[in-house]
C-alpha cells in the first residue's frame, strides 16, 4: 500500500538549508491575475530563498458548473457548452462528447463524417500545440515563437471559420455525425495548410530547439517520472515524455484513428524540454494523420440516423479520447429521458495540474513559470 | 417540397421520433454478466459482495462497501490497474443508499478498462485512496466539494472548486440550479446575488 507513497517520497526535501539570515522561509502568493498562469491560477509558494519547499494550487475561479448545468440540459442543448471547458481544443472535447453520447445510444456515425472529424481534430491539436508553444515559450522569455505560432493558428482558425462560421468554440460536431457538410474548396485548404505549417514547425525548432537560453531553461526543468505518472495520473505529452507510449487513439482507436497510419513520439527524461520535443514530434504526426484523411475522404452521408428526440435508454457508459493535453473523458448516466442524470467530465488539465507541486518542489521560483506553462492547462477545463 | 414540409412533415415525425424510442425501451443493450478470470477470482475471495456486468461492452463490478479499500489495493497490485482514471459519484435522492460512487481505473498493461462502483447513504462515508493512487486526493476532494461524500484518511479533504465557506453540494439533485449561497455572495462578493 505504501509502495506508491514511497515513489513520491524523493518530494519530501530534507532539512531546509540555513543561511546566514537563519529562517529565510517566505509564503508568496502567485495569481490569480498573473499572465504566466494562463489563466486565473492562484498559486501559494513557500519558499526559501529561491527555492521551493512546496506549493498549493487554489481553483476554482472559472467554475461555472457544467455537470450541474448539463443536468438541466437535452443531450443536445449540452453539445455547445463542452467547447467551452478547453476552449483552445473545443473541436476535440465535442468529439469525445458526441462519441460518448452516440455509444449511449449505440449508434456509430457514417465514415465520412468520422474522416471530417479526425481533420478538423487533428487541426485543432495543432492548434492548441502552436498556442501552449506561443505562450510557454514568451513565460520562459522568448519573444518571437509567440508571433509566428499565433499567425500559423490563424490559418486553422480560418479553415473552421470556413467549414462551421466559428474560429474557437466551434460546435463543429453533432450527435451523429457533423451538421454541415464540407465547403468548396475544403480539401484544398486543408492540404494547403499542410503544406503551408510543415516548414513552419521546422522553423519554430530552429528558434528554440538548439537555442542556449531555451535549452538551460528547460533541461532537467520540473522532471517526473514514469512510475509518478500514472500513479498521478498524468497523461498526454507529459506522460508520453516520460518515456510511456501510450495514447489513446492507438490504444483504444475511436472514430477512425485506427485507419491511418501514424507515430507516438515519446522521449525518455520526463522534463520540459522533453515535453517540448514531445509535441513538437506530435505536430508533425497531426499533419501526417491529416493529410491520409484529407485524400481519402469518402463519399456518402454524414450523419447517422438520430432519433429527433434523443433518448439513450437506461444505463450509463464511459468514454474518453486523447485530447491535446491527455485524456478527456466522459462518464454519462442516463435515466432513459431526454435529459441526462449525470455527466462526469474528466478533465486532462485539472489531473495534470495535480502534479504541479512534485515537479516544482526543491526547483527555483522561475521553474515554477516553465512548469505551469509545459504541463499545458487551460484552466477553463481545471475549474469546469 | 414545401407543401410537403409543412403539411405532411409534422404528423410524420411524432411517429418517427417515436418508433425508435419506444421499441428502445424493451430491447435497448441490458447490463449482462461479465465472466472473467479476475471476477473468478475475486468472487472466491468476497463471495456475494461482488456483482460483476457488462454493458455497452464496457465491464463494471457493483461491490459491498465494506470491500473497498482492499479491493482497490488488490486491483491495483495483483491486476495491475495502476491508473486511476477517474473518482466520481451519482446522487438517487429517492433510493435508500443515496449515493453512488465510482472507480474508473485502467490498466496500461492489459490495456483494458474497468469501474468499480459501490453505494453509500447520506451519512456514511468512504476510506480514501489516496496512499492506493495519489492521484485520487483531488479526485476525491472534488466529490467532497459537490456531493459531500467524506473520504476518511484523506490527507487534506476540503473543498476544491467551490470556496471555503461556501454551505451546499451543487451536484446533488436537491440543490436547484440557480441555487447558490446567498450568505456567502452577499458577506464576499457585496452583492445581492451572483446570477
Amino acid at each position: 500500500m505504501t509502495e506508491t507513497v514511497k515513489s513520491l517520497s524523493h518530494l519530501e526535501l530534507g532539512e531546509r538549508d540555513e543561511t546566514f539570515l537563519g529562517s529565510n522561509e517566505l509564503i508568496i502568493n502567485m495569481g490569480p491575475q498573473h499572465p504566466a498562469t494562463h489563466g486565473v491560477l492562484r498559486v501559494i509558494l513557500k519558499l526559501d530563498g529561491e527555492k521551493v519547499l512546496g506549493t498549493e494550487c487554489v481553483i476554482g475561479y472559472l467554475h461555472r458548473g457544467v455537470e450541474k448545468i448539463a443536468e438541466n440540459r437535452t443531450y443536445s442543448m449540452f453539445n455547445p457548452y463542452v467547447d467551452r471547458m478547453d476552449y483552445v481544443a473545443a473541436v476535440s472535447n465535442g468529439l469525445g462528447y458526441c462519441e460518448a453520447v452516440e455509444k449511449l445510444l449505440n449508434i456509430q456515425a457514417p465514415p465520412r463524417a468520422n474522416h471530417i472529424r479526425v481533420i478538423l481534430t487533428e487541426l485543432n491539436r495543432i492548434a492548441s500545440h502552436q498556442l501552449w508553444l506561443g505562450t510557454h515559450a514568451l513565460d520562459i522569455g522568448a519573444i518571437t515563437p509567440l508571433f509566428y505560432t499565433f499567425r500559423d493558428r490563424e490559418e486553422i482558425l480560418k479553415v473552421f471559420e470556413k467549414y462551421c462560421g466559428a474560429r474557437l468554440t466551434t460546435h463543429a460536431f453533432r450527435i451523429g455525425g457533423c451538421l454541415y457538410e464540407t465547403y468548396e474548396g475544403f480539401e484544398r485548404d486543408v492540404k494547403k495548410f499542410c503544406d503551408f505549417v510543415q516548414p513552419k514547425i521546422d522553423e519554430y525548432e530552429e528558434l528554440l530547439t538548439t537555442n542556449r537560453i531555451w535549452v538551460e531553461r528547460t533541461k532537467g526543468v520540473g522532471v517526473i517520472s514514469a512510475a509518478d505518472c500514472k500513479a498521478l495520473g498524468v497523461t498526454g505529452p507529459v506522460l508520453r515524455a516520460s518515456g510511456v507510449k501510450w495514447d489513446i487513439r492507438k490504444a483504444q482507436p475511436y472514430a477512425n484513428y485506427s485507419e491511418f497510419d501514424f507515430e507516438i513520439p515519446t522521449r525518455g527524461a520526463g522534463d520540459t524540454y522533453d515535453r517540448y520535443m514531445v509535441r513538437m514530434a506530435e505536430m508533425r504526426q497531426s499533419l501526417r494523420i491529416i493529410r491520409q484523411a484529407v485524400e481519402r475522404i469518402p463519399e456518402g452521408p454524414i450523419m447517422a440516423k438520430v432519433p429527433k428526440v434523443i433518448k439513450p435508454p437506461v444505463g450509463e457508459i464511459y468514454h474518453s479520447i486523447e485530447a491535446p493535453k491527455g485524456e478527456l473523458g466522459y462518464f454519462i448516466v442516463s435515466d432513459g429521458s431526454t435529459q441526462p442524470y449525470r455527466v462526469r467530465v474528466r478533465p486532462p488539465s485539472f489531473v495534470n495540474l495535480q502534479a504541479l507541486d512534485s515537479m516544482v518542489r526543491g526547483q527555483l521560483v522561475a521553474d515554477v513559470i516553465a512548469v505551469i506553462g509545459t504541463l499545458d492547462i487551460v484552466l477553463g477545463e481545471v475549474d469546469r | 417540397m414545401l407543401p410537403e414540409k409543412g403539411a405532411g412533415a409534422k404528423p410524420a415525425t411524432p411517429p418517427k421520433a417515436a418508433a425508435p424510442a419506444v421499441p428502445a425501451k424493451p430491447t435497448g443493450p441490458v447490463p449482462g454478466a461479465w465472466d472473467s478470470a479476475m471476477v473468478a477470482r475475486f468472487k472466491r475471495q468476497y463471495g456475494s459482495g461482488i456483482e460483476a456486468l457488462t454493458y455497452l461492452g464496457q465491464n463494471y463490478m457493483v461491490v459491498d462497501r465494506s470491500l473497498i479499500p482492499n479491493l482497490l489495493l488488490l486491483l491495483r497490485d495483483q491486476e495491475k490497474f495502476e491508473y486511476c482514471v477517474d473518482i466520481t459519484a451519482v446522487h438517487y435522492p429517492k433510493r435508500e443508499r443515496q449515493f453512488d460512487v465510482v472507480w474508473i481505473l485502467y490498466s496500461f498493461e492489459k490495456n483494458e478498462r474497468v469501474r468499480v462502483k459501490t453505494m453509500i447513504g447520506e451519512n456514511e462515508s468512504l476510506p480514501s485512496s489516496v496512499e492506493i493512487w495519489p492521484t485520487c486526493n483531488w479526485l476525491e476532494r472534488e466529490v467532497f466539494d459537490m456531493f459531500g461524500i467524506r473520504f476518511e484518511g484523506h490527507p487534506d479533504l476540503k473543498r476544491i472548486l467551490l470556496p471555503e465557506g461556501w454551505r451546499g453540494h451543487p451536484l446533488r439533485k436537491d440543490y436547484g440550479i440557480i441555487q447558490q449561497d446567498k450568505e456567502w455572495v452577499q458577506i464576499n462578493l457585496g452583492i445581492e446575488s451572483g446570477q
